[in-house]
């Protein structure tokens, strides 16, 4: 393994990390609430799709039923602080593992079945899901968790003042996320997943247990998943079904992956830092209109990204990456290969 | 006499439960090299995944080392020491090199191991080591079956199947392969080897089986095979 090239990527990472943190501290930024907002939900539409990434890019198994996890996460921080009036952190705890539980049980029989079982079965579990907490009262129905006004700061991760915290919190979000991808990237269990993906056969009879391997995976991806849900319940101080258990809400989950290069550690953030901007100005522009648009700007662009880049943006870049170099290898050796 | 490391007694075996191979016998005897050759189709595939466990057999039993491994699984058979390497191959296109080969080492626990293992392979392959960190798509087909090899021996196999490792090699990439193939027999593994091109597989093998139409119809020294006329007229043009 190339370990230079592998110190030179995580130092960009880290410089990144190092000025998202530094943000807030340029007043400029820190004042303008709409930018906060927008850089907050790049930094948890990251996450978010980093978590699909592990099962859908890295595993090569596509979910369409992360909001699920998702919102069982959201559902455990907004419970333990509504219904029960605790911090939501245990809630979060609670969330994580039974959104791990939900995946494994959902997977355990689609995994050992080929071909798309698994996309579908996925597909359906959003619906069982949202009409069941529709009409569970326990929950709170159809109405959902409205958040009480409780003393801001970490013990109840609830900032009213300013977003700052909520950015720290995204922030603190997106490094976990990342760090936890970066860490299996470069670990064996990676390679296993991702040899899985490549050839499930030829990896079982090297001995490879294929099907604990995606369901570590899964489970892994869904408990992150249902921490992005807690935050994103936080944030938006409410909880209802339709919000956070929706197709259109595992779309995005999808749909950012996809965009930003599935399989790869910085497809989530690309995506993210493409979409989320597009969706929240159109949003704030043509709201109007009814909801929607944002995903009609989303299909567009992914269908023009199927077309011409299937690697999506991480394709793309590295696609200019690859000319640069090119190009400066010919200015070096003094012919152009490029010339026709 | 000593008993046969490998054994096929009468061995049905096809895909979902339509048959493709009618009992097949067949035996192969400790530091032996043994060659299943035959046209296309004629079973040789079936009858290697049937023995690995991706296919369990329809009927008939398969014994390894004293033990019925019929109805085992792919990774219990690996744990007993028999590896496989597919046709076509199948490396993990994505992965590095030194990826591939530490996956054929997924059994074993012991880190130092697996590093003196990986060392070895890359002793007896060299042009591996100078791409170990490139990824296995960018390998040449020659390059790519040396590395499925390797990687089937990461395991450290008693018994190692080869499937149709000439498959799309040029004519003196198949010598080279050949020759690997006598020196991985010649250190002690067992090989059982699944071959189109008849003649090749004969002239290293020590015995043969022909299958035809999921049947074996000829068997004997490799000698004896290459000198059958029927053989010769039938596989080799001749």
């Amino acid at each position: 393994m190339n370990h230079r090239a592998l110190k030179r990527k995580d130092l960009f990472w880290l410089a990144l990390v190092v000025l998202l943190a530094l943000m807030p501290a340029v007043s400029a930024v820190a004042t303008n609430t709409f930018l906060m907002h927008v850089l907050i939900l790049i930094l948890l539409f990251s996450a978010m799709a980093q978590t699909w990434n592990i099962i859908g890019g890295y595993g090569g198994q596509t979910s369409f039923g992360h909001s699920v996890f998702f919102g069982i996460g959201a559902y455990g921080a907004g419970m333990a602080v509504v219904t029960y009036g605790l911090s939501p952190w245990p809630g979060i705890g609670i969330g994580m593992v039974a959104a791990a539980a939900v995946a494994v049980l959902i997977s355990y029989p689609c995994f050992k079945l080929s071909g798309h079982y698994f996309a579908i079965a996925t597909f359906a579990i959003v619906e069982i899901f949202h009409r069941m907490f529709l009409v569970w009262y326990w929950v709170g129905g159809a109405l959902g968790l409205d958040y009480p006004v409780v003393e801001q700061g970490l013990k109840n991760f609830m900032w009213y003042d300013t977003k700052t915290g909520y950015y720290y919190g995204a922030l603190a979000l997106f490094v976990l996320v990342f760090g936890i991808v970066r860490f299996l990237e470069s670990h064996r269990f990676g390679y296993y997943l991702r040899a899985v993906r490549e050839g499930q056969e030829t990896a079982e009879s090297l001995g490879v247990n294929s099907q604990a391997i995606k369901l570590t995976a899964m489970a892994l991806s869904a408990a992150l998943a249902a921490m992005c849900g807690a935050f994103f319940g936080q944030y938006n101080l409410r909880v209802d079904p339709s919000m956070v258990m929706s197709l259109d809400m595992s779309m995005k989950f999808v749909l950012v992956t996809i965009l930003g290069g599935a399989g790869t550690l910085a497809g989530p953030l690309l995506g993210a830092a493409v979409l989320i901007p597009l969706q929240e100005y159109t949003r704030a522009l043509w709201g109007g209109l009814g909801g929607g648009v944002d995903l009609i700007v989303f299909g567009v662009l992914i269908i023009i990204i199927v077309i011409k880049q299937p690697a999506g943006i991480s394709g793309m870049v590295r696609d200019i990456a690859k000319h640069i170099e090119r190009r400066r290898a010919a200015a070096k050796g003094g012919t152009s290969i490029d010339a026709p | 006499m000593p008993e046969p490391i490998l054994s096929l007694a009468d061995v049905h075996a096809g895909y979902d439960g339509v048959p493709v191979v009618f009992g097949v016998t067949m035996e192969v005897m400790a530091g032996e090299l043994v060659a299943v050759v035959g046209a296309n189709g004629a079973g040789k595939t079936t009858t290697m995944r049937s023995i690995v466990g991706l296919n369990n057999p329809l009927a008939g039993v398969i014994r390894f080392a004293g033990r019925d491994i019929s109805r085992l699984r792919a990774h219990q058979t690996l744990a007993l020491g028999i590896s496989y390497v597919p046709e076509g191959r199948r490396v993990f296109a994505k992965l590095s090199v030194e990826q591939n080969l530490l996956l054929g080492a997924y059994t074993e626990k012991s880190k130092a191991e697996i590093k003196r293992r990986l060392e070895e392979m890359l002793e007896l392959f060299p042009v591996l080591r100078e791409r170990s960190s490139q990824t296995a798509e960018t390998l040449s087909g020659g390059e790519q079956q040396m590395l499925a090899i390797a990687r089937g021996l990461m395991s450290r196999p008693k018994l190692l199947l080869l499937d149709e490792m000439s498959l799309g090699l040029m004519p003196a990439l198949v010598e080279k392969m050949m020759e690997t193939i006598v020196a991985i027999n010649k250190s002690g593994v067992t090989v059982l080897l699944v071959e189109q091109m008849v003649q090749e597989a004969l002239e290293i093998a020590h015995r043969g089986y022909v299958l035809q139409s999921g049947r074996v119809v000829h068997t004997g020294s490799a000698q004896e095979l290459l000198d059958s006329e029927d053989i010769r007229r039938a596989y080799m043009g001749m």
